[in-house]
């Protein structure tokens, strides 16, 4: 299996906003510090790690939402660290990205045939319509929802919207940053299931942002825990649960809370 | 006796549909009851009810909600909100926008002490300072003086916490207090409501989505299905065997890293059909 995704010794910098002054500079705050791995075509993998772990933010750096400061990214053989916006243009659609708040993400103000149509459109793509259609398909919605304004769906039919909108450009990779931690369980396991079942049939590869260890075990083949902007663990996900090495996986593991009153917690 | 009891308690959207139909559940003191459900299901609007802090837009159309042995709804609006303030706290789900961003943490525990509970200024700043302590907040001093955004999520929460326990209340109502946080600092944060409620002997009403937090702080629970509760068991019970098929279904739905192979199976429309089906039935009734 050849790598989609292979990321060298990657550093990420942003201003630090809260310890700004008022007048001058922000001072810079590494958020990502020297990160290595891989990515296989046809991996899922998890990233988890606590709030402020920089899980979003290296996932922001992957389809290059942020520039790294220092390090390599390599998609699929091109180096994309520091590709001006011009060049990373068709690039783009062949990474995606879901978000975690559909209401946010999803413009209140048009409909949801426009919404997945959208990049479609700005990627200049023909056929437009059928593949609307296709991708409301594949994610389970029907075809009048087209129609629908994004409130007027439940938090899972907009999640699903932000899924079809994704794979509607029919992209190799895409970053799902916790997409389901906004939703009721039984959302959650429809999308999981859904996501799931989209991986195998449009042999996707995918990179799953995640506080849940559940829900990572449920997807995820490989996880990659982050602490404090490094890994501190990659390995199988089989693995990892079977026997944690790093004390923070340790951690994480033992904060879960099993739907079960025997399990002790201590 | 049970400290709060709510007996048959019927909210509506004013001029609306029913937000919470006939709703009964009881909890003592030193108890905590956890209140489950999927988003709109009116879990928090029991917590609303019972603390007096319903929106505008609905109203109360039935039933009571009896504190101590006293029925809230015959009170009269001033003595309502003074047994309600002296006895009862809420610990909300967000710790962001429920501190003051432009004050400092002092006041926010202690102006409540001092101007509606008629304490001394140096007792309730001594007061807040032992809390702060005792919801392990190292260098209370500081953090008194420090602003909302100086501080992680979690020490947040923990202000919040020794703010509703601040007065000794008989009854706090917890609002998805871990939503926001991370499941290490979750972990923590419920071991300290929970220890804190045991030591204290508070009535605990918890309102979440998570069957998992439920199964390690509530004793008893009950899950609500469009404003009705459909199943009221102990804990135990509840894990071992629920007993109406949406619960059941709720449970199937939750994932667990123990049980990788088992499929994650979302409520079936059948089970969906059946209990909005219950649901109906109680509306044509005719019961409000």
């Amino acid at each position: 299996m050849t790598d989609l995704y292979a990321v060298h010794d990657l550093r990420l910098s942003l201003a630090d906003m809260t310890s700004k002054p008022l007048f001058g500079a922000a001072p810079r705050i590494e958020i990502l510090k020297g990160l290595s791995f891989t990515i296989p075509k046809g991996a899922v993998v998890g990233i988890v790690g606590g709030s402020g772990s920089g899980k979003s933010t290296l996932g922001r750096a992957l389809v290059r939402l942020l520039e790294p400061s220092s390090g390599a990214i390599r998609f699929d053989g091109t180096d994309i660290t520091h590709l001006a916006e011009a060049q990373l243009r068709p690039l783009r659609r062949r990474f995606q990205m879901i978000f975690q708040d559909p209401m946010s993400s999803l413009n209140p103000r048009h409909r949801v045939g426009t919404i997945i149509a959208e990049p479609m459109r700005l990627h200049g793509l023909s056929d437009i319509r059928d593949r609307t259609a296709r991708a409301l398909d594949h994610v389970g919605l029907p075809q009048h929802f087209a129609t629908r304004f994004p409130h007027e769906l439940s938090g899972g039919q907009r999640q699903r919207v932000g899924i079809a909108r994704a794979i509607a450009l029919e992209p190799d990779f895409i970053l799902a940053d916790e997409i389901v931690s906004g939703l009721d369980v039984s959302s959650q396991a429809q999308v999981l299931n859904l996501l799931e079942r989209l991986v195998a049939d449009l042999g996707l590869t995918l990179a799953f942002i995640s506080h849940d260890l559940s829900v990572i075990r449920r997807l995820c083949q490989r996880t990659i825990v982050l602490y404090q902007g490094q890994i501190v663990e990659d390995r199988a996900t089989a693995d990892l649960f079977a026997n944690p090495q790093a004390a923070y996986s340790r951690d994480l593991l033992d904060a879960i809370p099993l739907p079960d009153p025997a399990q002790p917690w201590a | 006796m049970s400290f709060l009891s709510i007996r048959n308690l019927s909210v509506r959207l004013k001029k609306g549909p029913p937000l919470l139909r006939r709703v009964s559940l009881d909890v003592q003191a030193g108890e905590v009851r956890g209140l489950v459900g999927e988003s709109g299901a009116g879990k928090s609007m029991i917590g609303k009810a019972v603390l007096g802090i319903l929106p505008p837009s609905v109203e109360i159309t039935g039933g009571e909600i009896l504190l101590d042995g006293t029925d809230l709804l015959r009170l009269p609006p001033k003595d309502r909100r003074r047994r309600i303030g002296a006895s009862c706290a809420l610990i909300p789900q967000d710790p962001l926008t429920a501190l003051n961003p432009s004050h400092r943490i002092g006041p926010q525990i202690t102006d409540r002490l001092v101007d509606i509970l008629g304490w001394s200024r140096s007792t309730a700043e001594s007061r807040a300072r032992d809390l702060l302590a005792e919801v392990q907040i190292p260098e209370p001093d500081r953090v008194l003086r420090a602003y909302p955004h100086e501080l992680s999520g979690g020490m947040r929460q923990r202000i919040l916490i020794a703010s509703a326990f601040a007065a000794e209340p008989r009854l706090i109502v917890a609002d998805e207090p871990t939503t926001a946080l991370d499941v290490t600092v979750q972990k923590q944060i419920l071991k300290l409501i929970a220890g804190m409620q045991a030591r204290h002997g508070t009535a605990l009403l918890f309102v979440t989505h998570d069957l998992g937090v439920v199964s390690k702080v509530c004793q008893n629970l009950s899950v609500l299905y469009s404003g009705m509760v459909v199943e009221d068991s102990a804990v135990t019970d509840f894990f071992a065997a629920p007993r109406h098929p949406y619960s059941r279904a709720l449970l199937a739905a939750t994932p667990k890293y123990t049980d990788p192979a088992a499929g994650l199976t979302p409520v079936p429309d059948e089970v969906i059909a059946a209990v909005r089906a219950e649901v109906a039935a109680f509306d044509a009734g005719g019961i409000a």
